[in-house]
């Protein structure tokens, strides 16, 4: 057995691992944890398959961020999950049939796979050569360059949509103290503070 | 011997012999680098610092480590055991992990990834795990809070270091340690390298490096005035041994991206003089000076204020200098000192 082989086993075996006890820990934070390590060890079949940049930002995005709210969501909630789990056996026969019309749609949908006329050309003409291209350049090259527009317009997409949660969630509360930090680096004490002489046995 | 390394098995004991060198050579540092950190902090605060064991005190952190070796472990009842013992590790192991990529020299380095700047964003954006993992595990009120802070905050300032270091990566054109070193070899020797042309994101870099790796002013997730000892009050022995030095060793990978990103690496700073290994472990020396006077003089940050700098003026000011290089590269400003790559 090679080396590479070892480690796709090793990592292919981690994923489908790590994607199971997802779904059967117990606990919902060891379950974002098992999820953190499925990702990871994608992340590694990504390396294996020479996808190095991918691999990486795979890490970055999902492991460094996504999956850091995951868990602090899941920390956070005070939910009773075992009462959960009792529920969850009343909507396992709709949630079940829901999962078999899916899986058959998806076997309707590769059994009758056809690619269009010149599709498979088209999508391999911009690929540059391997041995002489670095992924990370070849991808720069294709997303910052050759389909610049497309990817504003993903850009743009993700804008609206980050605009239109915030709208959603602002609101202005009333009676709340906020902090001004430009005024408070302004204040000096000739303005802040005022000395009184107050006589014995008097109050201001 | 020479065809025996060629092996499966001589080049996979080649790899394991240096793995176990790069580590050696940093864990002895480690040793030293928290005698010299309590050294100049007594120094500055006019004490005398360790001075018992060893000449000079210089044998304390072999002393301190193993009082914690030998220690009892404790684990609170209410704790999530699995979790609680592998935060610890989590934290130490990535740290090591990220010394993988760091080039002491032309070709002294482990893995000459070419997306090796990226491997130390991702690894880095994971040592968020260890310490939310041991405040969560701990089942306690401080080690929760602190290791909440802690996450907010590596994640806020993780975003401005990927910033500046994406202005350095338009600068060389490439991802690699090595040839963001290169790119730095020039006439001027010392002011060739990258801190001229980018010294505004030198300072910034600094700074999100401290909040980065908890240091003061920005420890807040172990704040002792407010939290005891944050994510690590339910910690004993060898476990907390191991936060400890994984937090050491990440300032102290701090300190080498410092010099590889801006201040040229193994690159002497005087054209005539040889470059060399030296070079780059005396540039590290000097940035975790810096990082020890800052402990030393710098009070604490209030937790607003460290989420109002971050998000506010560091996020706005490096999205504005990725602009500003992206522009200055394309079209070849400031006598390519901005590109130093061939612009079609």
């Amino acid at each position: 057995m090679t080396p590479a082989l070892f480690a796709f086993h090793a990592f292919s075996a981690a994923a489908v691992g790590g994607g199971l006890m997802t779904v059967l820990a117990r606990h919902p934070v060891h379950s974002v944890l098992w999820l953190i390590l499925a990702f990871l060890s994608s992340a590694g079949l990504f390396v294996l398959a020479g996808a190095e940049f991918v691999a990486m930002l795979l890490i970055v995005v999902y492991v460094g961020a996504v999956a850091v709210l995951f868990l602090f969501v899941v920390m956070m909630l005070d939910v009773d999950f075992a009462e959960l789990k009792a529920e969850m056996a009343k909507f396992l026969p709709l949630g079940l049939l829901i999962g078999v019309i899916l899986l058959m749609e998806l076997a309707l949908v590769f059994g009758v796979w056809s690619g269009a006329e010149g599709a498979v050309d088209s999508r391999a003409a911009p690929t540059p050569d391997p041995a002489e291209t670095a992924n990370t350049e070849a991808l720069g090259a294709l997303i910052y360059t050759r389909y610049i527009y497309p990817f504003q317009a993903a850009g743009l997409i993700l804008l609206v949509a980050m605009i239109g949660a915030i709208v959603l969630t602002l609101r202005h509360r009333t009676g709340v103290k906020r902090q001004d930090v430009i005024a408070q680096m302004h204040r000096n004490p000739a303005e802040a503070v005022e000395l009184k002489d107050v006589k014995p046995g008097q109050g201001l | 011997m020479a065809e025996f390394l060629t092996t499966p098995l001589g080049i996979a004991l080649v790899v394991a012999a240096q793995c176990l060198a790069v580590i050696a050579f940093v864990m002895i540092s480690l040793l030293f680098l928290v005698y010299a950190d309590r050294k100049i902090w007594a120094a500055v605060q006019m004490r005398r610092g360790p001075n018992v064991v060893g000449a000079y005190g210089l044998l304390q952190t072999v002393a301190d480590a193993l009082k914690y070796v030998v220690k009892e472990i404790v684990v609170p009842a209410g704790a999530d055991k699995a979790v609680f013992m592998l935060a610890p590790m989590l934290s130490f192991v990535l740290a090591i992990a990220l010394w993988a990529v760091i080039p002491f020299d032309e070709g002294w380095v482990l893995a000459d990834l070419n997306v090796a700047v990226l491997y130390v964003f991702a690894i880095s954006s994971l040592e968020v795990y260890g310490v939310i993992m041991g405040g969560w595990a701990s089942n306690s009120k401080y080690p929760f809070l602190g290791s909440l802070r802690s996450a907010a905050q590596m994640i806020s300032y993780e975003v401005s270091i990927g910033f500046i270091i994406i202005g350095v990566i338009i600068s060389t054109g490439s991802l690699n340690f090595s040839d963001i070193v290169r790119a730095q070899d020039g006439d001027y020797g010392f002011f060739s390298w990258y801190w001229l042309p980018h010294l505004p994101m030198v300072a910034l870099f600094f700074v999100s490096a401290l909040a980065e790796t908890n240091r003061p002013p920005f420890d807040l997730p172990e704040a002792e005035s407010e939290l005891v000892a944050g994510y690590q009050v339910e910690y004993s022995s060898t476990p907390f041994l191991l936060f400890m030095a994984g937090e050491y060793i990440a300032i102290f990978l701090m300190c080498a991206l410092t010099s590889l990103l801006f201040f040229g690496g193994w690159l002497s700073p005087v054209p005539s003089l040889p470059d060399g290994a030296h070079w780059m472990i005396l540039k590290m020396g000097f940035f975790f000076f810096l990082f020890a006077m800052v402990k030393a003089v710098v009070p604490r940050y209030r937790y607003d204020q460290l989420m109002r700098l971050g998000w506010k003026v560091f996020l706005p000011l490096s999205l504005a200098w990725v602009a500003a290089v992206a522009f200055a590269a394309h079209f070849d400003l400031f006598g390519g000192a901005y590109a130093r790559w061939p612009v079609e």
